[in-house]
């Protein structure tokens, strides 16, 4: 990068000359460096799957979860620095649960995501302060708006999504959820989709163990958010795994 | 410096008289005669009565499981205000909740376990609040209440199933707290208890006579307790869930004419 050693990439509260802010863009880096997390918006609910890599085998399984329930009807999945995440899980906890408190509703997913986004935006403005070093994807189901999902940056921007994928291989997913016809899968249908993806995606060579987590909030779950039961992920993730063998053979055919 | 006294609150400058920098009061002037308690509020004396209440709720535990019951009228004083305030709450797949007495109280606090429960399954370990240790929660928050001059004005009914078994507990809002197989709380202990415990008594008790027996009470309450109301809500708990049903009692009168008070 051009721009490091010219004193611009300090501070959070400072401009570069060009009119970027870097300490936001390192931020982003931190967040590309992390496992895959897909979101995806489906007819009847949201699925998340996560790529979550293992850095150290005396790891329990199931160790550093990166999908977290926020409120009853919502569910976060998060890439990034775990740390980071943490803090902005408790964050959106507390939001949803100040609003419930408050007006004796779930949160409406609109609002809570405009909350955390500005929580999130304070971070890029003071220099005695780093941005968070992490994205958000949050999802939900309700009976009057449906499916509905949010991803959110470092930066404190923050997009509605039909599917969203961020971490190191959001490139090649999002090429594969674009293929998708997302407004007619169900999330039973997406949960197959997103656990391939995810196996698919995944770069053998640069990381070799990871985790997939997956969870889901749907017309069939209630609007709950609930990890998706251990049968369906297991047969997800076997389908996966078959799929990924198949274009491997396929491959070895041609050559 | 010391020397100049409590320069805040001046004392007058001669007896009776004014302070410095205040106006004098002439005698006779309506903020003489009635005395000014002004910074001497009573600031402990806070909820000394209940407001809205409910009446009775009763629970008894069977074999396996335990029943609750109350009925759905608020009271404002003697005045039947409100006819459809539900105090039989699912807490959990393993706890139901029946409270009498203050009902903003008891609403209170329910947006708080709610709260709870919620945090709890945001953990998201699969684990699920026990009826034992909601009950010792309760205690907790009514003996300090209690211990601030403040107390929620209710007694609660913690019923539900604590490892395989069935539990009943009750606490009211002085914080005293007991299990027993048999619990109804205001004038319900004076007329449900002895027909709850003889049910109890007669030895182990199925879920079928324990309605039963709940209905019944229930009945006599109605017709004995001017609170009460016909219309009440019914929860079961047992391993295999929590059934809360709204029942309705259906009375007569005709005999009232023959009772003469003298």
């Amino acid at each position: 990068m051009s721009s490091i050693g010219t004193g611009y990439d300090l501070s959070a509260s400072q401009f570069s000359p060009d009119g970027r802010v870097f300490q936001v863009e390192y931020a982003a880096k931190a967040v590309e460096n992390s496992g895959t997390v897909i979101g995806l918006r489906g007819k009847d609910g949201v699925v998340f799957a996560v790529e979550k890599l293992i850095t150290s085998k005396l790891y329990e399984p199931g160790a550093n979860k990166r999908i977290f329930h926020i409120d009853e009807h919502v569910g976060m999945a998060v890439a990034g620095l775990i740390s980071d995440a943490r803090q902005i899980v408790e964050t959106a906890r507390s939001e949803a649960s100040n609003y419930r408190s408050q007006y004796g509703s779930p949160v409406p997913l609109k609002y809570l995501n405009e909350r955390v986004s500005m929580y999130m935006h304070a971070y890029t403005l003071y220099s005695a302060v780093r941005p968070y070093g992490c994205s958000v994807v949050m999802g939900t189901w309700t009976d009057y708006e449906g499916p509905q999902m949010y991803m959110l940056d470092p930066s404190g921007v923050s997009f509605s999504y039909f599917g969203c994928a961020v971490g190191k291989a959001k490139q090649a997913a999002k090429t594969e959820i674009e293929k998708l016809k997302l407004g007619d899968l169900t999330v039973k249908e997406l949960v197959r989709e997103a656990a391939r993806i995810i196996y698919l995606v995944h770069d053998e060579l640069k990381d070799k163990q990871f985790e997939l987590e997956l969870s889901w909030v749907s017309k069939d779950t209630k609007g709950r958010h609930e990890l998706v039961p251990r049968e369906l992920a297991t047969e997800a993730e076997n389908q996966a795994k078959q799929a990924l063998a198949d274009i491997e053979d396929s491959d070895e055919g041609e050559m | 410096m010391a020397f100049m006294g409590d320069t805040m609150n001046p004392t007058p400058l001669w007896q009776n008289g004014p302070s410095p920098g205040a106006f004098y009061n002439f005698p006779g002037n309506a903020s003489t005669i009635a005395p000014s308690r002004h910074g001497v509020q009573d600031f402990t004396a806070h909820s000394a009565s209940p407001i809205t209440t409910t009446t009775t709720v009763i629970g008894v535990k069977f074999d396996k499981g335990c029943v609750i019951a109350g009925d759905t009228l608020g009271s404002y004083g003697s005045l039947a205000r409100f006819r459809d305030c539900p105090r039989v709450m699912k807490v959990n797949d393993l706890i139901l909740l029946g409270c009498g007495g203050d009902y903003a109280d008891f609403q209170y606090l329910k947006d708080i376990i709610q709260q709870k429960i919620i945090d709890e399954r945001c953990v998201g370990d699969g684990l699920q609040l026990k009826p034992r240790s909601l009950h010792c929660w309760l205690t907790r928050v009514l003996y300090n209440k209690r211990s601030k001059m403040d107390p929620l004005w209710n007694s609660y009914v913690v019923a539900g199933i604590q490892d395989g078994e069935p539990f009943l507990g009750a606490v009211d809002k002085l914080g005293t707290a007991y299990e027993d197989a048999v619990i109804s709380n205001g004038l319900g202990a004076y007329m449900a208890t002895p027909l709850l415990r003889d049910a109890v008594d007669k030895g182990p008790l199925d879920q079928e006579t324990a309605i039963a027996v709940v209905r019944k009470s229930m009945e006599v309450l109605f017709y004995r307790d001017a609170r009460a109301f016909q219309r009440y809500q019914l929860g079961v708990v047992t391993a295999e869930g929590i059934k809360i049903t709204d029942e309705e009692l259906k009375h007569d009168w005709s005999l009232a004419h023959m009772i003469q008070m003298k």
